[in-house]
């Protein structure tokens, strides 16, 4: 039963204990805020840990072997999935280290691209242009992905994550890889295109494989650090 | 995973330091594309190569498996190029691509991994003032290189397991764990990381 006091018009109660606090008594939490700006974060061991394992997981991808996709028709290499899942799981920022990290693997001598190359030669010969447009597709993944493929930060958008995908792992990466590629052997650049055509169906496979494991990845219940 | 792929040796190119090797062979690439252009300067850029492969002495076996795909690209573009445009311009085009590929083979071939991760260790320095922390760049690739054996171990977990029951598994049937169990080892990593005080 409760009843107003006559005094003050504070409602009592039977159960009232009486002897609550004044709230302002109470520790109001102050918030750690970060003086610098959120884009230049220092990388936390967390960051540090996704960027390494993701590194990983596109070297791993090239490795293994091929999936075959559409009725066992198309044997596709896995290395370029792992640069779009870079994108779309981690975000552009940690998206593209992983796909630094990877590439200075190559660099230093470990045959970690598909097919078991490696070395420096990768980066003078006719594809380097697709290699460096890696790193750039794996930011535009992850910035569209960001801004296309998340609805209030848990349910995500199939189409809006494909389109990021789609932009990021194939254009932006034939954007540059077909240039540097038609430079490299002196040929035209229609016709480098039309040859790089054939494996485009191939990547827009590749851009829906993605899209559908960053859906079951969400899915599962994973959640980031931002 | 088979090793990296430099030779050992005790040549004058094995000997050099691998910071100088790696500036030397930035100048040959820059030349080799500016000025290679003419049938006699791509001979040139040819002989040079050629005498800086036979001063490394690496092993005839070797040097073919290192170089049948570049071979195998230039001879489908160089007929291609004699078709198009006939036999000097393929000549040049197909040489420099050989030799910008044949110069930047050979540093790999003779420089130990860990020289050249040591090498962009003393490279990154200078960006010290745009936030890169050469030490953090140093720990994520040798995370990275001892992950590699993990992730692929997952992957063939995973391809078991499906076997096991019978599956053929797809690729988004199989990407999705394979992801997931990525995602926990990076979690596992982390937070052994910060325990070792990286974040301090």
């Amino acid at each position: 039963m409760c009843l107003p006091a006559p005094s003050s018009g504070t409602v009592l109660c039977d159960t009232d204990p009486g002897t609550f606090p004044p709230l302002e008594e109470a520790p109001v939490p102050q918030l750690q805020t970060d003086s610098r700006p959120a884009t230049a974060r220092r990388s936390t061991s967390a960051d540090i840990a996704l960027i390494a394992v993701f590194a990983a997981l596109i070297a791993a991808l090239g490795l293994a072997p091929p999936i075959y996709a559409f009725g066992n028709a198309v044997p596709i290499t896995l290395q370029t999935l792992g640069v779009m899942l870079a994108g779309s799981i981690l975000g552009a920022k940690r998206g593209t280290l992983a796909v630094l990290t990877f590439l200075a693997l190559v660099a230093v001598g470990l045959p970690l691209l598909s097919g078991g190359r490696g070395g420096l030669g990768v980066f003078a010969g006719p594809s380097a242009g697709y290699l460096v447009g890696f790193v750039f597709g794996a930011y535009v993944t992850g910035l569209l992905t960001r801004r296309f493929g998340e609805r209030d930060g848990a349910t995500s958008s199939f189409l809006g994550t494909l389109a990021a995908t789609v932009i990021g792992g194939v254009l932006v990466v034939y954007a540059f890889g077909v240039p540097v590629q038609a430079w490299r052997l002196g040929l035209p650049l229609p016709t480098v295109a039309v040859g790089a055509g054939l494996f485009v169906v191939g990547d827009l496979a590749k851009a829906v494989i993605s899209t559908l494991i960053t859906r079951g990845v969400r899915r599962a219940g994973v959640r980031l650090p931002d | 995973m088979s090793l990296p792929l430099a030779v050992s040796g005790d040549s004058w190119l094995h000997r050099m330091p691998a910071g100088r090797k790696l500036l030397a062979l930035l100048v040959g690439e820059v030349i080799v594309a500016a000025a290679a252009r003419s049938v006699a300067a791509a001979t040139v850029a040819v002989v040079v190569a050629a005498a800086l492969w036979s001063l490394a002495r690496v092993p005839v076996r070797t040097a073919w498996r290192s170089l049948r795909l570049i071979l195998l690209v230039a001879t489908l573009v160089g007929a291609a190029q004699w078709w198009y445009a006939g036999g000097a311009p393929a000549f040049v085009v197909t040489s420099q691509l050989v030799v910008a590929v044949a110069i930047a083979v050979l540093v790999t071939l003779t420089t130990r991994t860990s020289d050249l991760l040591d090498a962009l260790d003393r490279g990154l320095k200078p960006l010290r003032h745009l936030g890169v922390d050469p030490a953090r760049v140093s720990l994520t690739l040798a995370l990275a290189v001892t992950s590699v054996p993990v992730v692929g171990g997952l992957l063939g977990e995973l391809r078991q397991a499906a076997r096991a029951r019978g599956i053929r598994p797809g690729p988004v049937v199989l990407g999705v764990p394979l992801v997931v169990r990525t995602l926990q080892h990076a979690d596992q990593l982390g937070e052994a990381l910060a325990a070792r005080g990286v974040d301090d």
